[in-house]
């Protein structure tokens, strides 16, 4: 069970939390101008690296924020979290 | 060959304390401290088991976990299905029989010992009492850190000092960032830690591997290790003069401990000094060493590498997480040097490698000519290291007699991974205190004391209890819920709604915010009005129903299906912090802070003005789909025109202290018209009745508002909404859609049930949709369906088949609205 940092809580187990997928994945600002593929494209597709991978977290039996994390996904190991309103470290 | 236990000695047993056990039917005596297996060598009880395929006899080979022959089944004073007897710590009154490798459940209920859970949070976790375990916990307790020693043994020398020494703990597996759980196991109870630790100290030993030879599996054969642990553990000298096979050095020092340094009588085979030997004796005790494994569970389950060494003929550790060390024997440090033997050709097919999964080298040499050349292949074809034992003596044997089958190095492939739990884990355990009452909250309303005292029938809707219907004496469900039906329709009925979510949305964006998450406009909402609205997933299917009402220009009331409430309001702050912070907006969920209890039927209006209440209730005043704070029944309330059953119908919300007050003062108003509290089946039939669909009932996630006939709901300007741009797929807009529609039958139409245009009386069969909701309408006085059929809205007049097993019922498809389509009643 991953230890994860909540950016408000600290260290806590990762029973508290809920993932949330890739980060920075900006809802489109004019969903109407884009093709179905591109609509298609931000719905369902996302990336899925070797290594570091920003993702979303939901700290949901907790302090209930969301915020982000860089966490390498060869090793589990979180490099950085961080709030929704800093800039990716 | 005879084992018995001598006058004196044994470190870890109290002579003082005899216990009585039985065995397979047979009284025997024991001491405390010994195990099960220890007490069973000192009553000369040697053999008894059996292999779990082939049935062959076998014996006690080990002392440790790592047995491989004696499981049994604990029957008193606890129960335990299956268990290594080197493992069962004795107790006065023990029952236990001989298992061969597979468990047995009862049918009945058997005593279990109190299960529990416990958290820590440590600095340095050590696995393993041994030596250099006990040598790394003191060093990290005198360096300040908090330190759990666990060790898997029923004896284990004191903890030093400042270090929670937890003996007959077993560590069943480790995960990231220092996660270990362990299983405590006494006589008492079972009770499985959860530790969580900065730094994790592996000092699990060394377990010694046997040799596989023709009739390597018969009792009498057993690890020297063992024979020397039970000597000098437990007092008990399995045999005055054992024979010897080792690889190495210490296969001799344990037997010469066995024999107390007595004269060197029996075969001794050394394969150190003679690499090939053919004189093995057939009988009698016989020790075997062949070489010694550092236990690397553990460490292989969390990405550990591990290397093969040459001189120890044995894998030790490589890389690992940073958090983890090794040390000691399980390190590679104390390995005795080993002559790298793994089986004495001969008759292999009884050369036993896996003894639980009765394999042997000839079903090893099967699979390399069968073209199989991965240890993973082979152990998939034969199973090997697959049982209770998960390969604790077969692993690196089976992995070395593949590399030395095919020619490779020694080196060329390691063995398997054993995966958690490292021993069997009860379920009770798992779930510890958490059975029974305590398996899963539950949620009542404030008036639910008076539906029990009313005979409710309950149903659970998720952690809710809820009156499911109140059959009066002699009433079966289908004429109690026509009974609360028809009074809805003909006078008026109440029904306990508090379980709805409820969500109170504020801010000076909350207009703006729901206008983004429901598919209509509430922005457009007058203060004092109420909206039905659907709420969508970004792929355009409907994801949840309910109404908003407006309390002022920035403050909402918003309700969800009793089983959504979590994941709306989850789904409102996953958009407000993630996508729009900027917008000024708090979420709070009330569902507990108000109660609900809807009265629905022509005679409402009269009720409630007969309870009394400040309200203008006259429809001029107090419009459908309209709500106003006041006073019912001197009680401060917000009564809402809202209808579920389309009848003249309100939802009066009360702080939930004062519910069961309204409830009773209603039910008193109404006595007079017949008022009959009705539950939520009579509520389902009225509302199918009515056509109004419930999310996850009559939706799956795969169904749109246009899917619905509910296009309506859909706002049409340019804003956006979630799932808006959804709508516009190709898909979402094909023409051959399932689609909502009525059915009307003569018989029962069973949930579920497929629907097709012919019944070929062949599976399968082009299906073209399934019904969704069913019902005996009372009103209608015949069964009713609601149905989910590609172009559903085109087929009405036509009838489509739901063939069932035994019979095929026909169905007219008809408009979804059965009852009053016009929609007259809901004014009164
Ligand atoms: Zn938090």
């Amino acid at each position: 069970m991953l230890l994860i940092r909540c950016p408000w809580c600290g260290p806590r187990d990762e029973i508290e939390f809920r993932y949330g997928g890739q980060a920075h994945i900006a809802y489109p600002a004019d969903p109407d101008a884009l093709s179905d593929a591109d609509w298609a494209d931000f719905l369902f597709m996302r990336d899925n690296p070797r290594g570091p991978f920003r993702e979303r977290w939901y700290h949901v039996h907790g302090c209930r924020r969301w915020f982000n994390a860089v966490r390498d996904t060869s090793t589990h190991r979180f490099v950085a979290t961080y709030r929704i309103d800093e800039e990716p470290v | 060959m005879t084992a018995r236990r001598l006058p004196d000695g044994g470190s870890w047993i109290d002579r003082s304390r005899p216990l009585t056990f039985r065995f397979d039917g047979e009284e025997y005596e024991g001491f405390e401290g010994d195990t099960l297996a220890s007490a069973l060598l000192a009553n000369d009880v040697t053999g008894g088991f059996r292999s779990p395929i082939l049935g062959r006899p076998r014996g006690i080979m080990t002392a440790g976990p790592e047995e491989p022959n004696a499981f049994v089944e604990v029957s008193q004073p606890w129960f335990d299905p299956i268990v290594a007897a080197t493992m069962v710590e004795l107790v006065d009154g023990l029952v236990a029989e001989p298992r061969a490798g597979v468990g047995r459940l009862p049918s009945t209920r058997v005593p279990s010992r109190r299960a529990e859970h416990r958290h820590i949070s440590v600095e340095t976790l050590v696995v393993g009492g041994g030596l250099s375990g006990r040598t790394a916990a003191s060093a990290a307790a005198s360096r300040g850190d908090r330190v759990v020693l666990v060790d898997e043994r029923h004896r284990m020398n004191d903890a030093p000092d400042d270090v929670i020494g937890l003996p007959r703990t077993t560590a069943l597996g480790i995960y990231d960032d220092g996660y270990v759980i362990a299983l405590e196991s006494t006589p008492e109870l079972e009770r499985l830690w959860h530790v969580r630790a900065d730094h994790v100290v592996l000092a699990t030993g060394a377990t010694e591997r046997p040799i596989a030879f023709a009739g390597n599996d018969r009792p009498g054969v057993m690890l020297s290790t063992a024979a020397a642990v039970y000597r000098r553990h437990f007092g008990v000298k399995v045999d005055e003069a054992p024979a010897l096979i080792t690889t190495n050095d210490v296969g001799l020092v344990a037997r010469a401990m066995v024999m107390d340094g007595g004269p060197e009588e029996g075969p001794v085979i050394n394969f150190q000094i003679d690499p090939i030997s053919d004189e093995l004796p057939t009988d009698g005790s016989l020790l075997v060493s062949g070489g010694f494994n550092p236990n690397l569970t553990l460490w292989r389950a969390i990405g550990g590498t591990v290397e093969y060494h040459r001189r120890f003929a044995c894998f030790v550790p490589g890389k690992g997480p940073p958090w983890l060390k090794v040390a000691g024997m399980a390190n590679g440090e104390h390995i005795p040097d080993c002559a790298p033997v793994w089986y004495v050709d001969g008759e292999r097919t009884t050369a036993f490698v896996d003894l639980q999964r009765d394999q042997t080298v000839a079903d090893i040499a099967d699979a390399l000519d069968a073209g199989l050349t991965s240890v993973e292949h082979v152990k998939r074809a034969t199973y090997i290291g697959t049982a209770i034992d998960q390969g604790r003596t077969s692993g690196v044997l089976t992995a070395a007699i593949v590399n030395q089958m095919l020619g490779t190095g020694p080196d060329a492939q390691g063995p398997t991974s054993a995966r958690p739990p490292a021993v069997p884990v009860p379920y009770t355990t798992i779930a510890g205190p958490d059975r029974g009452d305590l398996l899963d909250p539950i949620r009542r309303t404030r008036i639910h004391p008076w539906h029990e005292e009313h005979s409710a029938v309950f149903e659970d809707v998720g952690q809710w209890k809820r009156p499911r219907y109140f059959p009066r004496t002699g009433e079966d469900m289908d004429a109690a819920v026509a009974r609360e039906c028809l009074a809805v329709r003909s006078a008026a009925g109440v029904l306990d709604a508090s379980t709805l979510g409820k969500i109170e949305v504020i801010g000076p964006d909350a207009a703006a915010f729901l206008d983004r998450m429901y598919t209509n406009r509430m922005s457009t909402l007058a203060v004092g009005s109420i909206r039905y609205g659907f709420m969508l997933g970004l792929d355009g299917m409907v994801a949840d129903d309910g109404v908003a009402m407006r309390l002022a220009d920035d403050r909402f009331f918003v309700t969800t299906t009793t089983g959504n409430a979590a994941m709306v309001l989850d789904r409102f702050e996953e958009w407000l912090q993630t996508e729009w912070p900027e917008l000024h907006v708090y979420c709070t969920s009330v569902t507990e802070q108000w109660a609900d209890v809807a009265i629905a039927g022509p005679k409402a209006r009269d009720v409630l003005g007969a309870l009394g209440t400040d309200l203008d209730l006259s429809p001029g005043a107090f419009p459908f789909m309209t709500f106003r704070d006041g006073a019912v029944a001197g009680i401060a309330a917000r009564v809402a025109r809202v209808s579920f059953t389309g009848e003249l119908s309100y939802e009066i919300l009360v702080d939930g202290r004062r519910a069961l007050e309204l409830w009773e003062a209603l039910l008193r108003a109404g006595n007079a018209i017949g008022i009959t509290p009705y539950g939520t089946e009579a509520m389902h039939a009225l509302r199918a009745e009515k056509g109004f669909v419930i999310v996850g009932q009559d939706t799956d996630g795969t169904v749109t508002p246009d899917d619905l006939g509910m296009g309506w709901i859909v706002r049409k300007d340019d804003s956006d909404f979630i799932g808006r741009r959804s709508l516009r797929r190709a898909d979402t807009s094909r023409s051959d859609r399932k689609q909502l529609v009525g059915l009307l039958s003569d018989h029962l139409l069973p949930e579920g049930a497929q629907l097709v245009e012919e019944d070929t009386g062949r599976t399968p069969m082009a299906t073209i949709g399934h019904v969704t909701s069913s019902y005996r309408s009372p009103s209608l006085d015949r069964p009713i369906a609601l149905a989910m059929v590609a172009r559903g809205r085109q087929r009405h007049g036509q009838t489509i088949l739901a063939p069932l097993p035994g019979s095929t019922i026909a169905a007219d498809v008809v408009s979804p609205v059965f009852y009053d389509p016009e929609g007259a009643r809901h004014d009164g």
